[in-house]
C-alpha cells in the first residue's frame, strides 16, 4: 500500500542525509544531491523488522499511532498497553514505554496506569479475541468507568496469532479452523458489534470505526486516532477506535483480495464511520499541536 | 507511637496507608471486605494534589490484580486483597506479575474451601501460596501473620521486601486474624522506597523505552529469565527467613504451626507444660522462604513434631522435608472452617506420646 497520501501535511523541505535516506519512500526531485523529502517513517517507530504477515493491518495501524504520537509531540507522555494476540510484540516496534498485559486484561492494566498517572496519554491496542471474548468484562467496565484512555480495537473477525480460529466478531457463515462449515448463529450466535455495544455507555466519549484498506480510509483512521489521543486531555471518558483489520493469512486471501473483502463483505456487518461523537459543549478548545 | 483497638483487616488497611501505598484495587469478598471499605473511607483524606492515592473497586478480582500490574509497572506501591476464591481468580495475574518482576502486595484472608466453601477461617491455601498457585516457575514471598499487630507490621515489611526484590509479596492471613480485634501499635515507619528506573512513566529522550513483560518467545531467552528468577529466590532464601520459637530450648515435643493455628498451639504448649509435657512451639513467619534449616536443627533434640493446620495437611509436607526422617512428624488438622481448641491439640499430643510409649 502506498503511504504518500496519508502524510500530505508532513511534506517538508528536508534535506536527505545518510541517516534518513532509508526512511525515504518518495522523492519529488531526481537531482543527485538535493531531494525533497515528502515522507519518512515516524521516529517513534523502532528500526526493526515487524513480524506481521504481508498485507496485515497491524503494521500500518502501529505506524498510524506512532505518527500521531510524533505529530502531537507526546512520545514522552504516552504509555501503551500491548495485548495477547498478533500484536503481542507491539512494544518491540513502538518507541514508547509500554506494558504487556495478560490476554484480555489490557484495559484493567491501562486503568492501573492511567489512575496513577492521570496526566499521561494511555492507550491499549487489542484484537477481537482479546477485547471482545476473554476481555469483554474488563472492556465494558473500563469504558463504563469512563477511563480516560484510548482503546484501539483491531477487528479482523478471526484469531490471528493462534492461526485462524473463530472470533466473537467472525461473520455469519465465515469459515474458520474452528467453524469449518461456517459460523452458525444457532450454535455460536452472531458477531458482536462492540462499537455499537459500548457506545451505549455514558463512559464512552468517542467511538469511531474505520479500516485501513485504502489510502482514503487510512487517512480517516489516523484522524480518528489523533482525535482519540487529543480527547484524553479533556478527561471526559474513553475513546474507542475500531479498525476493521485485514488478515490475508487467515482469511486465505491475497492482500488485495483481503482489502476488497473488507469493502465488499465486512462493512455490511461492521458499518464504518463515527458511532458516537462528543457533544459540542464537551469540547473545549484543544491545541492541535498537542502542547499541554 | 499510637495504640489502637482494631480489626485485623482494618489494621492492615491502616498500615497500607502509613506504608505509602499509592494504589489499592479490590473486589468485595468475605471475610476481608473491611480492607476495601476502610481504604475507600480513609485514603481520600490523605490525597494531595502532589500525591494522588487511588482506591478503586474493580469489577472482579481478575481486573483488580491486572490493575495492580499496571500501577506497579508504572512504579507505584500497589496492592490488592481478597479471600480464597478471589485469590484463585488472581492466579493468572500473579503469575504475570512474578514473571514481569513487579513489586506489589497481595493479601489473602484465607477462608475454608474448596469451591465456595465457607466464610470461616481456613489454611487450605498454603500450597497455592507457597508452591506457585499460577502457571510457571515462580515464587511469592509469603508472610503469615498470627496477630492483628502482625497484620499491620507485615504490610510495611511486605512492601519493603517487594520493592527490594522486585517480587510480589503475599500476606497469607485467615478469616479469624482478619476479623478479630486486638491492640495494635503503629510506630514511626519510614518506607524503604527504592528507585524504579524500569517503570513505565513515559519515555524521556534521555533513556531507552521501558517495557514490562513476561514474554520471552525464544526458549534461550526465557531460560535466562527463569534462571534469573531462580537466583533471586535463592537470594531471598538466604536473607529473609523468619520464624518464632516458643519454649523450644528444652522441648521434647514441638508444635509446628503458622497464623491462627500457631496462636492455638502456643496456648496448647502452655497447657501441656502444666501437665508435665515439655512442649514448645515453632512458628514459620515466612512460608516462602521456609525455615527448613532451623526445623532440621530442632529435630536433633526433640522426640516428635506435631504440625497443626486448618486444612487436610499441607505445610506438614514441608516440615517432613525439613526434618528428613530424623523424628516422627505427625499432623492434626481441622477442616471446613472448624477451629481446634488448645485442649483438643494437647489431647492429640498426649495420645501420640502414649501410643509411642506403648509401641
Amino acid at each position: 500500500m502506498s503511504t504518500e497520501d496519508i502524510t500530505i501535511e508532513k511534506t517538508a523541505d528536508l534535506k536527505i542525509s545518510p541517516e534518513n535516506e532509508l526512511h525515504t519512500c518518495a522523492m519529488a526531485d531526481s537531482h543527485e544531491d538535493e531531494y525533497t523529502l515528502v515522507y519518512e517513517k515516524p521516529h517513534t517507530l523502532l528500526e526493526v523488522n515487524m513480524h506481521y504477515c504481508p498485507g496485515c493491518a497491524h503494521s500500518l495501524v502501529h505506524k498510524l499511532i506512532m505518527e500521531a504520537v510524533e505529530e502531537l509531540n507526546i512520545q514522552e507522555d504516552t504509555i501503551g498497553v500491548a495485548p495477547v494476540g498478533c500484536a503481542v510484540f507491539a512494544y518491540h516496534y513502538m518507541n514508547i514505554d509500554m506494558q504487556e498485559a495478560a490476554h484480555g486484561r489490557a484495559t484493567a492494566v491501562a486503568t492501573g496506569i492511567k489512575r496513577l498517572l492521570p496526566d499521561k496519554y494511555v492507550f491499549t491496542y487489542q484484537g477481537d479475541g482479546d477485547l471482545a471474548a476473554i476481555g469483554m468484562a474488563e472492556t465494558i467496565h473500563a469504558i463504563n468507568r469512563g477511563e480516560n484512555i484510548m482503546i484501539v480495537f483491531i477487528n479482523n473477525a478471526v484469531y490471528g496469532m493462534t492461526s485462524g480460529q473463530m472470533a466473537p466478531t467472525s461473520l455469519v457463515g465465515m469459515k474458520t479452523t474452528t467453524s469449518p462449515f461456517g459460523r452458525d448463529p444457532a450454535v455460536y450466535g452472531y458477531p458482536i458489534k462492540v462499537s455499537e455495544l459500548i457506545a451505549q455507555l455514558p463512559g464512552a466519549f468517542y467511538v469511531s470505526r474505520h479500516t485501513v484498506n485504502k489510502n482514503t480510509s487510512v487517512r480517516k483512521a489516523k484522524k480518528a486516532i489523533i482525535n482519540a489521543l487529543n480527547y484524553q486531555k479533556l478527561n471526559k471518558g474513553t475513546c474507542f477506535v475500531e479498525i476493521i483489520g485485514n488478515c490475508p493469512s487467515n482469511w486465505k486471501m491475497t492482500p488485495i483480495e483481503a482489502n476488497n473483502f473488507i469493502d465488499e463483505v465486512m462493512v455490511k456487518t461492521f458499518p464504518l464511520g463515527d458511532i458516537k461523537l462528543p457533544k459540542p459543549e464537551d469540547l473545549i478548545p484543544i491545541n492541535q499541536n498537542g502542547d499541554k | 507511637m499510637e495504640t489502637k483497638l482494631m480489626k485485623g483487616n482494618e489494621a492492615l488497611a491502616e498500615a497500607a496507608i502509613q506504608a505509602g501505598c499509592d494504589a489499592y484495587f479490590g473486589y468485595p469478598i468475605t471475610p476481608q471486605s473491611e480492607v476495601l471499605e476502610y481504604l475507600a473511607r480513609e485514603i481520600p483524606k490523605y490525597n494531595t494534589k502532589e500525591h494522588i492515592r487511588v482506591v478503586l473497586q474493580a469489577e472482579s478480582e481478575i481486573a483488580s490484580i491486572n490493575m495492580v500490574y499496571g500501577a506497579a509497572g508504572a512504579g507505584f506501591r500497589a496492592m490488592t486483597s481478597s479471600s480464597s476464591p478471589g485469590i484463585s481468580l488472581m492466579q493468572e495475574g500473579i503469575s504475570y506479575i512474578a514473571g514481569a518482576e513487579l513489586p506489589c502486595l497481595i493479601v489473602n484472608v484465607n477462608r475454608a474451601g474448596p469451591g465456595l466453601g465457607t466464610i470461616q477461617p481456613g489454611q487450605g491455601d498454603y500450597f497455592q501460596a507457597t508452591k506457585g498457585g499460577g502457571h510457571g516457575d515462580y515464587k511469592l514471598i509469603v508472610l503469615a501473620p498470627s496477630s492483628v499487630q502482625e497484620m499491620a507490621d507485615f504490610v510495611f515489611l511486605g512492601f519493603d521486601l517487594a520493592d527490594k526484590y522486585r517480587n510480589p509479596v503475599m500476606i497469607l492471613s485467615d478469616g479469624a486474624i482478619g476479623q478479630m480485634m486486638e491492640k495494635v501499635t503503629f510506630g514511626n515507619y519510614t518506607a524503604h522506597k527504592t528507585d524504579k528506573p524500569w517503570a513505565t512513566t513515559g519515555k524521556p529522550p534521555t533513556r531507552d523505552r521501558n517495557y514490562i513483560t513476561s514474554l520471552h518467545i525464544q526458549p534461550e531467552k526465557l531460560e535466562l529469565s527463569n534462571l534469573k528468577l531462580v537466583e533471586k529466590y535463592k537470594e531471598i532464601t538466604k536473607n529473609e527467613i523468619r520464624f518464632e520459637e516458643v519454649m523450644t530450648e528444652d522441648a521434647e515435643y514441638i508444635f509446628v504451626a503458622y497464623g491462627l493455628s500457631a496462636r492455638i498451639c502456643h496456648k496448647a504448649a502452655i497447657i501441656a507444660r502444666e501437665r508435665g509435657i515439655k512442649a514448645g512451639m515453632f512458628r514459620p513467619i515466612t512460608l516462602f522462604p521456609y525455615p527448613y534449616k532451623r526445623l532440621n536443627e530442632l529435630a536433633e533434640k526433640v522426640k516428635l513434631m506435631l504440625t497443626v493446620e486448618l486444612n487436610a495437611g499441607q505445610m506438614v509436607e514441608d516440615v517432613r522435608l525439613a526434618v528428613n526422617g530424623k523424628v516422627p512428624v505427625e499432623f492434626y488438622g481441622r477442616l471446613g472452617g472448624m477451629i481446634p481448641t488448645p485442649e483438643e491439640i494437647v489431647t492429640k499430643l498426649e495420645n501420640l506420646i502414649s501410643y509411642k510409649n506403648v509401641n
